[in-house]
């Protein structure tokens, strides 16, 4: 029955499809005035929530973060949370878009411009809380920047918030430079598609007057293939130095040489949660289920379990070196983690980071779409809790019992932080109603037709 | 324009194909006739026409090496000027000059200006933004050529251009439909 016993992967475009199926079924739903009423409700439900964010950061901004719930011991906690939780989840973004390519995986095609835009929402939420975790942030220029200033002060390069700095501000513009040079053949075909005026004037300067030459191409193709190849490093680099604010304190719980690692693997596991958060209910919403296949959905359920593995092999070092260690103090912050006063934050996370995700070991669940955003969910929820456990659990209760205390958010840390999953969620939506969200040039170049007869294969 | 002369010459001679495998034997053909001003156009990037052309430019490549290093240098500079010259703290008798410390911010630094150079590289190169070409005055071309059709135009500028008999190879080549090409 089947004419190919060896194993072939199935396709990354359901068959049947030319140029133009492709290019309109994409550019459509751009450039159509109808849209699911569902995309109303989100943006509508995005826009209350970043109203909620505004109102929670006014309130910070006139009285100060005495309206947080963070006091010593526990000085750092929502903001860094949410930061690294964020950036994180930016993270699968640029791994699917960078390193996929390098890997000539051809399965990233449907997934990397939305996967992409997803990064730079992520990384605009996790900026926000940075930005203004001192209450104050307009002191943030001189603390931050080096510029020559009427005080003469200088930031400090030896400080890892400063290596964080430079880090996600690199990162934040190199991924939008990324992502908008993968658009701007998109645009052109959009700006040619238009049919109102006004519309195809603003695609037009947009698409800066591309027209498909092939020196442009040649070019264009090599300046992509560099930012890829910068843009590995680069990811790496961001969630290590991230890892650096904490390894670099003494805190018992902080100061290990697995963070580098052990974070990185986190953020793409978290990121690749999301990633299926939102291509679930895109296909099915937009009818996309013939360019984002099972295959897509499958192969992105076996990275979430190969990157939660690592991070369940980072919870079991973290144990086995604070008992390695025989210092009391490290040994204490494990048993204090498990069992003290934050206990079911701790067993919900290893419910959601490694009990769950075993899941992904059978095919039918890595291929049922409800199943997979199940599991996507736990893990959002399971990464945040790390961060919770890393930064709370840590400083509540280190080396003086009698500078013990305990930490719980208030309504504002709380408002703050369901205001960024607002804000994410309402630029999303404005995202795929106003760019097209699959990259068309690259779907052609899948589709049969595209290839040149006679050739080799590349 | 309404203030051009009507008998204006030319920008060249246009060709549309219907698809990539005769656009690569038409690239191929062009070269081979003798005609080197000449671009191919497609909605996506073939790399049979790169090698039909003999296009290959590495000057993508040497400016972002170039940029990578420049930012290699302004954050090595930067911080080794600040923590040892303008600002220096004594942290319990340490170096100043304790460049390990200074690995991340540089690091960023040379990624950060290579990225810019690739992409303004990029695009200056391609001569980009560009708000007029004349290959848009081909209806053909604005309807097709971003979406499902391949073109190739032979420019005037070329040494053997002349407009019929360059038409008359262009029909000789299969093409699907030949267009002058306004100014």
């Amino acid at each position: 029955m089947d004419p190919h016993p060896v194993y072939a992967p199935p396709p990354v475009i359901e068959p049947g499809h030319t140029f133009n199926t492709v290019t309109e079924q994409i550019a459509g739903i751009v450039l159509t005035r109808r849209h699911p009423y569902s995309w109303f409700f989100g943006v509508f439900v995005g826009f209350m929530m970043t109203m909620m964010l505004l109102m929670a950061v006014t309130w910070l901004l006139i009285k100060g973060t005495g309206i947080w719930g963070v006091n010593i011991p526990v000085g750092w906690a929502f903001a860094i949370i949410n930061f690294v939780w964020w950036i994180g989840i930016g993270h699968a973004g640029t791994l699917i878009s960078a390193i996929l390519l390098l890997l000539k995986q051809d399965w990233r095609t449907s997934i990397n411009r939305f996967a992409e835009a997803m990064t730079l929402f992520a990384v605009v939420c996790a900026g926000l809380f940075p930005l203004i975790h001192t209450g104050r942030p307009w002191l943030a220029a001189y603390w931050l920047l080096p510029y020559p200033n009427t005080m003469g002060v200088w930031p400090q390069f030896r400080s890892p918030l400063i290596w964080d700095v430079f880090a996600v501000s690199t990162y934040l513009t190199v991924s939008l430079m990324f992502w908008y040079v993968g658009l701007l053949p998109d645009l052109a075909t959009l700006r040619d598609r238009a049919k109102s005026l006004p519309i195809r004037r603003l695609f037009g300067m947009l698409a800066l007057g591309w027209r498909g030459a092939a020196r442009h191409w040649e070019r264009y193709e090599e300046a992509y293939l560099l930012l890829a190849g910068l843009s590995t490093p680069l990811v790496l680099s961001v969630h290590t130095v991230v890892s650096f604010d904490f390894t670099i304190a003494i805190v018992p719980g902080w100061h290990s040489t697995i963070f580098p690692p052990y974070f990185v693997a986190g953020a793409i596991y978290a990121g690749f949660a999301m990633v299926l958060t939102l291509a679930v209910p895109l296909r099915v919403l937009y009818h996309l289920e013939d360019f984002l296949t099972l295959r897509h959905l499958e192969n992105m359920g076996k990275v979430m379990l190969v990157t939660g593995l690592i991070v369940a092999y980072g919870y079991v070092f973290e144990a086995f070196f604070a008992w390695y260690s025989s210092n009391q103090y490290e040994q204490f912050m494990i048993y204090n983690r498990m069992f003290g006063p934050y206990w079911p934050f701790y067993w919900t996370l290893i419910l959601c980071n490694i009990v769950v995700p075993q899941l992904l070991w059978i095919k039918g669940m890595r291929t049922s779409p409800a199943m997979l955003f199940f599991i996507s969910m736990f893990v959002n929820v399971g990464m945040w809790l790390e961060r919770f456990e890393i930064v709370v659990t840590s400083l509540h209760r280190d080396f003086l019992p009698s500078s013990w205390g305990m930490y719980w958010p208030t309504r504002w840390d709380l408002m703050t932080f369901f205001g960024t999953i607002g804000l994410f969620t309402m630029l999303f939506f404005l995202f795929i109603r106003v760019l097209p969200m699959i990259s068309i040039f690259e779907m052609r170049t899948l589709v049969p037709a595209a290839k040149v007869k006679g050739a080799k294969a590349h | 324009m309404d203030h051009k002369p009507p008998a204006a010459a030319p920008y060249g001679v246009m060709a549309e194909f219907e698809d990539p495998t005769s656009l690569v034997e038409a690239a191929r053909r062009t070269y081979a006739e003798g005609y080197r001003q000449f671009e191919s156009y497609s909605p996506y990037p073939i790399h049979e026409v790169f090698d039909a052309m003999h296009i290959r430019d590495k000057r993508v490549s040497l400016i972002v090496l170039l940029g990578g290093l420049t930012g290699l240098f302004t954050g090595l500079a930067l911080q080794i000027w600040v923590s040892a010259v303008a600002y220096p703290l004594n942290v319990g008798g340490r170096p100043y000059l304790s460049w390990p410390m200074f690995v991340p911010v540089t690091f960023e630094l040379t990624i950060l200006f290579s990225a810019f150079a690739a992409v303004f590289g990029m695009l200056g190169l391609n001569g980009l933004p560009m708000p007029y070409h004349p290959v848009f005055n081909v209806e053909r071309f604005t309807a097709h050529a971003s979406q499902d059709r391949f073109f190739l135009a032979i420019e005037a500028t070329d040494a053997k251009f002349d407009l019929a008999r360059t038409r008359a190879f262009l029909q000789g080549l299969g093409a699907k439909e030949i267009n002058d090409v306004e100014q």
